[in-house]
C-alpha cells in the first residue's frame, strides 16, 4: 500500500439493533406469516441478515381488512391536518434513526453508504416532509374543490431503492387520506420492517400502513385482492403490464412506473467535465439498477473519441467493492439472479460485434459484483441498445445532428428519462421539447425531489410520483369535471340532449 | 312534382380524404322508424390501420402547432359548423327520430363545446403544468404534453354532440385522433368531416371510421402505434376485452361513460404525458 492508496474506511454497523426475524406488520403489530419464511442476505458478502415472513392470501387478505377498517374509522375522519402531523411526525423520526437506515438499507441492498447516506434516506425524510404539508392543503392541488381520498391503497415496490421507494408510495397515499398495504422486493425487506418500527414510534393509528412481505406471489394477491381501490405498482415492465391486465375492467385506479432506455445525449459544445460526471452518474449511480439510468450514451460524432477516453480514464477511478466502505463509489449487483442476467446481456453485447471495456476491479471473493462496463461500436439494433439491463453497462451511439439525436432517442418502447448536454441554452430546449421522456435532465442527470414530478411516457408507464402531479394518482379526479360555476361550461348532458323526445 | 334530390355518399375520413372502405363493405343507415336513410361505409381492419398511419403521420405537425394556433383552428370548426346548423339538425332529426328542438339544442351544444374547448388549447398547459421548487439548484418545470395516437370509441347517442364531446378534448393539446362514430346514426360524424376537411383542421389530425366499434375497436385497441384509448362508447362492447388488449402496450384507457361526456379540463389532461425538465444553475 503507498501513501496514495486508499485505506478501508467502512461504515459500523454496531448503530444497528436487528431482530433475528421480522414478521408481517398489520394492524400496528408484527405478526407472522402464514408462509414459508426466507431469508435476506447482504448481497456483498452472501450472509445472511435476518428471516422474513411470506405473507400467503391469507394473510393478504388480513391486511386489506385492516387497511379498510381503519380507512372506514380512522384515517378518512381525521382532518388534514391531523394526517400532515403524522406525516411530520414520521419525517422527522425516519432524520433521528438516518445512520442506521442507511446502514441498514446498504447491507440488504448492496448500494454503497455514500448513495444511502447522502440520497436515499435523506430523501425519504424529504418526501414525508414535503407530503406532511399538502395533506390539510388538498384544494390547492389543482383537481377541484375537496379531492376525495381513494381508499385502500395496494403497493408494490422494487428492490433498487427499497425505502425510497416506500416513501414515494406511502407519504402521498396517506396525505390524501389513503390506507396502505405495501409490499417491499423480496431481497431487500429490511428497512421496510424498521420502518414499521417508526410507525410503531410515530404512534400512527393501527391499521393505516401495513407491511407483508414475499415475493410475486403475495404482490400478485395484493394487487388483485377485490377490496383495493388503487394499485401503485413500481418495476418491471412485463409485470406492469400483467398488472393492468389483471386490474382492467375492476375500476382499481392505477400508476405504473416501470422501465427505461434512457438516452443521454452529449452535444460537442457540452461543458465537459461535468459531462464525463454525468455520464459517470447516470450508469454507475447505484450500479446502474435505476429505472431512469442513462444506459445509451448519444454522443456527437465528433467528440465520440475524446469522451471515450476521458470515460474510461474516469472510470478507471471508480472505486469497487464492500459497500459499507464510505470510499465505494459501485457497491454490489442486488442479487445472484440479477447478476446473471446482467452478465448474461453484456455477453450477448459482445456476441452481437460491440466493443467491450472495463477498468480493472479487484473483487470481494463472495458477494455478487460486475465491473462498470462500457460497450462502443454498438448499432440501435443491438439488443443493448434497445434492453433495458439494469445494472453498470452503458451502450455508446453516435450521432451527427440534432435531428438524428432525437430520433436516436425515441427510438425506443420506453420512455421513462432523457439527458441533454449543451452549453447552448437554446439547443437544449428546443431537443428537451423533442424528447418523449418523463424527466429530461439538462447539463445534469440522476436528480430526484418529492417537489418534482416522475413518470414514465409510452411503456415506461402511467402517472406521477412526485409534487403536486403526485398527489392526482391518490385522489378522485372526477372533480376535474366541476371546476368553477357549472353555468360557465357548456351543457352536453341536459336531458333534451342526451335523450331527446321520440317525434 | 315535387324535385329529385340529390342524396350523399357517406364515406370514411382518413388522412384528409375521403375513401370507400377498402373492404368494399357497406351497412344500411335507418330512420328511427326503420326507413331507408343511406349505406355508410362499414370500415375494415385496414381502414384502421390506414387511419393510425395517418393520425401518426399528422401527429408532429398538429402536436408541434402553437396553442394558439390550435385553438384558432378549433374555433374555425365552430364557425363553420353554425353555418351548417339546418344541415345537422336534419340529419339528427331523420336518424335519432327525436323532435326538431332536440336536435337544434343537441347542435348548438356541440358548437359550444367546441368553443370551450377551443378556447382551452393556449391554457391547459398553465392549468396542468407546474414550476416546482426542488432542494437544489435547478431549474425545473413540469409540462404536458399530447400522448400521440389516441382511438377513440364515440357514444352511440346524440350522435354529434356525443362525437364532438370526445374528440375536442383530445385535440386541444395535439393528439391526433382515429373515432369510430356511433354505429346506428354515423351521419353527423361524416357530415362533421367534410366541415373539418373545409377548416384548417391538417388531414390526419382527425380521422372517421363507420361502421361497427365490435369488428374495429379491438384492432385499434392492440395496435402498437396508438399510445391512448377513449372506450367512452364501449360500455355495450365487451370493453374489458379492449381494455386488456390496450395493457400489451401500456396504452392510457379511459373506460365507458353513460350518455355524453361532460365538458372537462380533466379530459384535457387524460390525454397528456407530464414532462419534468431539470436544468442545473450550477455551471457558472
Amino acid at each position: 500500500m503507498t501513501f496514495l492508496d486508499y485505506a478501508p474506511a467502512p461504515e459500523s454497523t454496531a448503530v444497528l439493533s436487528l431482530r433475528a426475524s421480522y414478521g408481517l406488520f398489520i394492524n400496528g403489530e408484527f405478526v407472522d406469516g402464514r408462509g414459508d419464511g426466507f431469508t435476506s442476505i447482504s448481497p456483498a458478502t452472501e450472509k445472511p441478515i435476518a428471516q422474513f415472513s411470506t405473507a400467503n392470501d391469507a394473510d393478504v387478505d388480513t391486511a386489506v381488512i385492516a387497511a379498510r377498517r381503519a380507512y372506514d374509522r380512522t384515517w378518512s375522519k381525521l382532518s388534514g391536518s391531523d394526517r400532515g402531523k403524522y406525516l411530520f411526525r414520521i419525517a422527522r423520526l425516519v432524520q433521528e434513526r438516518a445512520r442506521e437506515l442507511a446502514v441498514a438499507e446498504t447491507l440488504d441492498n448492496g448500494k454503497p453508504i455514500k448513495e444511502t447516506r447522502d440520497v436515499d434516506i435523506p430523501l425519504v425524510a424529504a418526501w414525508f416532509f414535503y407530503y406532511a404539508g399538502w395533506a390539510d392543503k388538498l384544494d390547492y392541488a389543482g383537481l377541484g374543490p375537496a379531492p376525495r381520498s381513494l381508499g385502500v391503497a395496494a403497493q408494490v415496490i422494487p428492490w433498487n431503492f427499497p425505502l425510497l421507494m416506500l416513501a414515494w408510495k406511502i407519504a402521498p397515499a396517506l396525505a390524501a387520506g389513503n390506507t396502505v398495504v405495501i409490499k417491499p422486493a423480496e431481497t431487500t425487506p429490511l428497512t421496510a420492517m424498521i420502518f414499521a418500527e417508526i410507525l410503531q414510534q410515530a404512534d400512527l393509528p393501527p391499521g393505516v400502513v401495513n407491511i407483508i412481505t414475499g415475493a410475486g406471489a403475495t404482490g400478485s394477491a395484493l394487487v388483485n385482492h377485490g377490496d383495493v381501490n388503487k394499485v401503485a405498482f413500481t418495476g418491471s415492465t412485463g409485470v406492469g403490464r400483467a398488472i393492468a391486465k389483471s386490474t382492467a375492467g375492476t375500476g382499481k385506479k392505477l400508476t405504473l412506473e416501470l422501465g427505461g432506455k434512457g438516452a443521454n445525449i452529449v452535444f460537442d459544445d457540452a461543458p465537459m467535465d461535468q459531462a464525463i460526471e454525468g455520464i459517470v452518474t447516470g450508469i454507475f449511480f447505484n450500479q446502474g439498477q435505476v429505472c431512469c439510468a442513462g444506459s445509451r450514451l448519444l454522443v456527437q460524432e465528433n467528440i465520440h473519441d475524446e469522451v471515450i477516453e476521458r470515460l474510461k480514464k474516469r472510470m478507471s477511478t471508480l472505486r469497487v467493492g464492500d459497500p459499507l466502505d464510505k470510499n465505494t463509489d459501485v457497491g454490489a449487483i442486488n442479487s445472484r439472479a440479477q447478476l446473471d442476467r446482467i452478465t448474461a446481456l453484456a455477453g450477448v453485447g459482445v456476441e452481437e460485434g460491440a466493443e467491450r471495456w472495463s477498468p480493472e476491479c479487484e473483487f470481494p471473493t463472495a458477494g455478487f459484483w460486475f465491473a462498470p462496463t462500457i460497450f462502443t461500436g454498438v448499432a440501435t439494433s443491438h439488443r443493448i441498445a434497445r434492453d433495458e439491463i439494469f445494472g453498470p453497462v452503458l451502450s455508446v451511439l453516435t450521432f451527427r445532428t440534432p435531428a438524428e439525436a432525437i430520433a436516436k432517442a425515441n427510438n425506443t418502447p420506453y420512455g421513462l428519462s432523457a439527458g441533454v448536454w449543451s452549453d447552448k441554452g437554446s439547443r437544449i430546449l428546443a431537443v428537451a421539447d423533442k424528447l418523449r421522456a418523463g424527466v429530461v435532465w439538462a447539463n445534469t442527470f440522476n436528480k430526484f425531489d418529492p417537489a418534482s414530478p416522475f413518470g414514465g411516457y409510452k411503456e415506461s408507464g402511467y402517472g406521477r410520483e412526485g409534487g403536486r402531479h403526485g398527489l392526482a394518482a391518490y385522489l378522485e379526479t372526477s372533480g376535474w369535471a366541476a371546476p368553477g360555476r357549472q353555468a360557465d361550461r357548456p351543457k352536453t348532458s341536459s336531458k333534451a340532449i342526451s335523450k331527446g323526445s321520440q317525434e | 312534382m315535387s324535385r329529385i334530390t340529390v342524396p350523399k355518399t357517406f364515406k370514411l375520413y382518413i388522412g384528409g380524404k375521403f375513401p370507400r372502405s377498402e373492404s368494399g363493405r357497406v351497412y344500411e343507415v335507418v330512420t328511427a322508424k326503420g326507413a331507408f336513410l343511406a349505406n355508410a361505409a362499414q370500415a375494415s381492419r385496414k381502414d384502421a390501420r390506414d387511419a393510425v398511419v395517418a393520425a401518426r403521420s399528422a401527429l408532429s405537425g398538429w402536436a408541434g402547432a402553437t396553442g394558439y394556433n390550435r385553438g384558432q383552428v378549433m374555433y374555425r370548426i365552430a364557425e363553420l359548423l353554425e353555418g351548417r346548423r339546418a344541415q345537422f339538425i336534419d340529419e339528427i332529426r331523420s336518424s335519432e327520430g327525436v323532435s326538431a328542438s332536440a336536435a337544434e339544442a343537441q347542435v348548438d351544444a356541440a358548437i359550444d363545446v367546441w368553443v370551450w374547448y377551443a378556447g382551452w388549447a393556449d391554457k391547459y398547459v398553465q392549468v396542468a403544468g407546474n414550476g416546482n421548487p426542488v432542494s437544489g439548484p435547478y431549474f425545473n418545470i413540469s409540462t404536458p404534453e399530447p400522448t400521440g395516437v389516441v382511438a377513440i370509441i364515440a357514444p352511440q347517442q346524440s350522435s354529434l354532440l356525443g362525437f364532438v364531446s370526445v374528440v375536442a378534448p383530445a385535440l386541444v393539446s395535439g393528439n391526433t385522433v382515429v373515432v369510430i362514430s356511433s354505429q346506428s346514426s354515423p351521419l353527423s360524424a361524416i357530415s362533421l368531416s367534410e366541415v373539418l376537411a373545409t377548416s384548417d383542421v391538417p388531414g390526419g389530425v382527425v380521422n372517421v371510421l363507420t361502421g361497427s366499434a365490435a369488428e374495429v375497436a379491438p384492432w385499434l385497441a392492440s395496435h402498437a402505434d396508438v399510445n391512448a384509448i377513449d372506450l367512452a362508447g364501449a360500455g355495450e362492447l365487451d370493453w374489458v376485452d379492449l381494455q386488456i388488449a390496450a395493457a400489451d402496450t401500456l396504452k392510457r384507457v379511459l373506460p365507458p361513460e353513460d350518455g355524453v361526456s361532460a365538458a372537462s379540463v380533466e379530459r384535457i389532461i387524460f390525454f397528456t404525458e407530464t414532462k419534468t425538465v431539470w436544468h442545473t444553475k450550477g455551471l457558472i
